[in-house]
């Protein structure tokens, strides 16, 4: 236990004498939750709109009126001639169009039926997408408003409620992503580097000679991270709570308990990635290439899983990070116990068994 | 000189698939000697050290270190030597205490062990002033000094040298060779490896590995007289023109 001890007080020192990378480990997580909590977010605020109004009356003005009270817009400019259209979106002044017939409320009285053309800039189609779904919205509630006040007979109302995260807030899809990815990070990518950093510097061979058992190097090695870790998933659960406002609807406790599974997990990726790399410069590339990347693109975090091609459903069931995320938003969002992601669980905690073994398999046989 | 051997090789050998780096070499190392195990580069030296380290399992033959079977105590082994690498070995971010501490703990010193052998250190290379210095911002030679005080921190019978003055300056050789003299006066083994010739003059045997085998072995006069040479550069040169094998 001594000889564990020393070990892991000098792991410290090496983490506290390099206080650069510490504060980047330990500042990463606070910037990525406050940069994707303002600044990256997929929510569309204020649009840029133009709006050519050929008829002039109390309907359209109504319309534009309610367009332009709406967050999602702000009017940018009052267009004459239907050639302007197409000036300003190559201008890239504005981002959606919105243009009325002659006669619109006319039309609207006497046929009860009347014609508007939304025009979006589908050079970025998710935005296009959006904006045109927000600007039909108000149209609608529009529409909805002056058909109560005539009392038709017959009118279907839907009523949507979207459960678990009814302002459709994308915090809470980004927060599960964001502690995948830094755990992912600081744990895995740092282990891996300093364990190779010792083979690099020699210091490792000395501790081969020293009858200090390899196993106990290997963990010792991985406590410290566990420390930062925890550290980590506590501010960025303390930021999503009181900052992003993102609620943690279950058990706080299992919630800790899958993020230190999580920790154990990427901390024995690491220990592999360290047994077979050579130089820290391939542990990075391999921490980075082979799991950031997957990470991002597979977790389900900025693409769904669903909508993949079936060979790639296949290799994401592969990605740690897929697990946990979903585990996160099950328990975080839903705020559902263990008997829902008693699978997830499962599949993280064989998957941490496998690389440890096969970690501790690979030390000692470069021992030989 | 009967039953006072250390170290003993009898036809060790070390294949790496069809490369053989270390082919049967047999040697006795006594208590109390500076052995020196010298040969060009690519020769085996590091490869047969490791043998002997436990860092690595031999192909084939025979040794004990300590007493103990490099095949199956190698454990016993490790409590019984210190090691000094070619690469520097302490860590450059600790100050110098903290690493002699380290090693202490490592090898399951005592606490009171600890505190006492450390200022004896200090004192030893006269760097109480430097305690609490990074060590990356010592010179070299301090650096290499403070590195074999550590080696032999836990009192080990043996202790190996990795070329260990690669490097440094003459005057810093001289005090290192200094410090290894009274290491061996008060029982320590030294088994050391070097380039320098002057340093394989100081050793009390010598062997020279040509690929992979020892091509001599004998006190370095003796091995002056064999090879009718004036020094022992002369010697290692007439042995070392035979290597088949080029260096790495």
């Amino acid at each position: 236990m001594k000889q564990f001890f020393a070990f892991v007080r000098k792991e410290f020192y090496h983490i506290w004498r390099d206080k650069r990378t510490m504060f980047i480990l330990l500042g990463m997580p606070v910037v990525q939750i406050v940069i994707f909590g303002f600044a990256l977010t997929n929510e569309v605020k204020n649009a840029n709109i133009a709006i050519l109004d050929n008829s002039k009356d109390a309907a359209t003005a109504s319309l534009i009126a309610e367009l332009n009270a709406s967050r999602y817009f702000a009017l940018e400019k009052n267009l004459v001639t239907y050639k302007e259209v197409e000036e300003e979106f190559k201008k890239g002044k504005i981002k959606l169009a919105i243009v009325f017939p002659q006669h619109f409320g006319e039309d609207l009285q006497h046929f009860n039926k009347a014609q508007l053309q939304v025009i979006a800039d589908a050079a970025d189609p998710n935005t296009a997408n959006q904006l045109t779904n927000y600007a039909t919205a108000i149209i609608n509630d529009y529409q909805d408003r002056i058909t109560n006040e005539r009392k038709l007979p017959y009118t279907i109302n839907t009523e949507m409620r979207m459960l678990y995260n009814p302002q459709l807030k994308g915090a809470f899809n980004f927060v599960p992503g964001v502690m995948a990815m830094v755990l992912l990070l600081v744990c895995t990518m740092m282990t891996a580097i300093t364990i190779v950093k010792e083979k690099e510097m020699g210091t490792m061979e000395v501790m081969l000679v020293s009858p200090m058992r390899p196993q106990l190097v290997v963990f010792a090695k991985a406590v410290p991270y566990l420390l930062l870790s925890t550290v980590n998933i506590t501010s960025i659960l303390l930021l999503s709570v009181f900052v992003l406002e993102v609620p943690i609807n279950g058990s706080l406790a299992l919630l800790g308990f899958e993020s230190i599974l999580f920790t154990l997990v990427s901390l024995s990726l690491g220990l592999l990635i360290s047994s077979g790399a050579a130089s820290q410069q391939t542990a990075m590339f391999i921490s980075l290439v082979a799991l950031f990347l997957p990470t991002v693109m597979l977790s389900g975090f900025m693409f769904p899983v669903e909508n993949m091609p079936l060979p790639l459903r296949i290799v994401s069931n592969i990605v740690p990070a897929k697990w946990f995320y979903s585990i996160v938003k099950s328990v975080m969002i839903k705020g559902v116990g263990l008997e829902v992601i008693w699978k997830e669980t499962l599949i993280l905690g064989g998957m941490m068994t496998f690389f440890l073994t096969m970690a501790i398999k690979r030390f000692k046989i470069r021992l030989a | 000189m009967t039953n006072d051997k250390v170290i003993t090789a009898n036809n060790l050998t070390k294949k790496f698939g069809d490369f053989t780096a270390v082919d049967h070499i047999s040697f006795d190392v006594h208590k109390g000697e500076i052995f020196g195990f010298l040969g060009a580069n690519g020769a085996g030296k590091t490869t047969a050290m490791r043998m002997l380290c436990g860092l690595s399992l031999p192909t084939s033959g025979e040794a004990t270190v300590a007493g103990y079977d490099v095949y199956k105590e190698n454990e016993k082994i490790k409590k019984s030597i210190g090691y000094m690498s070619q690469k520097f070995s302490l860590y450059e971010d600790l100050t110098v205490k903290e690493n002699i501490q380290f090693y202490g703990g490592i090898y399951h010193m005592t606490d009171k062990f600890i505190k006492e052998k450390t200022a004896t250190i200090l004192n030893q290379l006269h760097l109480q002033k430097e305690a609490n210095t990074l060590v990356r911002s010592l010179p070299l030679g301090w650096k290499q000094k403070l590195a074999f005080s550590v080696a032999l921190f836990h009192e080990p019978g043996i202790v190996f040298l990795d070329e260990p003055t690669g490097g440094v300056d003459p005057v810093t050789r001289r005090e290192f060779w200094n410090m290894i003299y009274e290491a061996a006066d008060s029982g320590t083994t030294i088994f050391v490896t070097t380039h320098y010739m002057d340093e394989a003059e100081y050793c009390s045997r010598v062997s020279i590995m040509v690929d992979g085998r020892i091509e001599a072995l004998d006190a370095p006069g003796q091995l002056k007289k064999t090879y009718g040479a004036a020094s022992m550069d002369e010697v290692f040169l007439k042995l070392a023109r035979k290597a088949v094998r080029t260096a790495d």
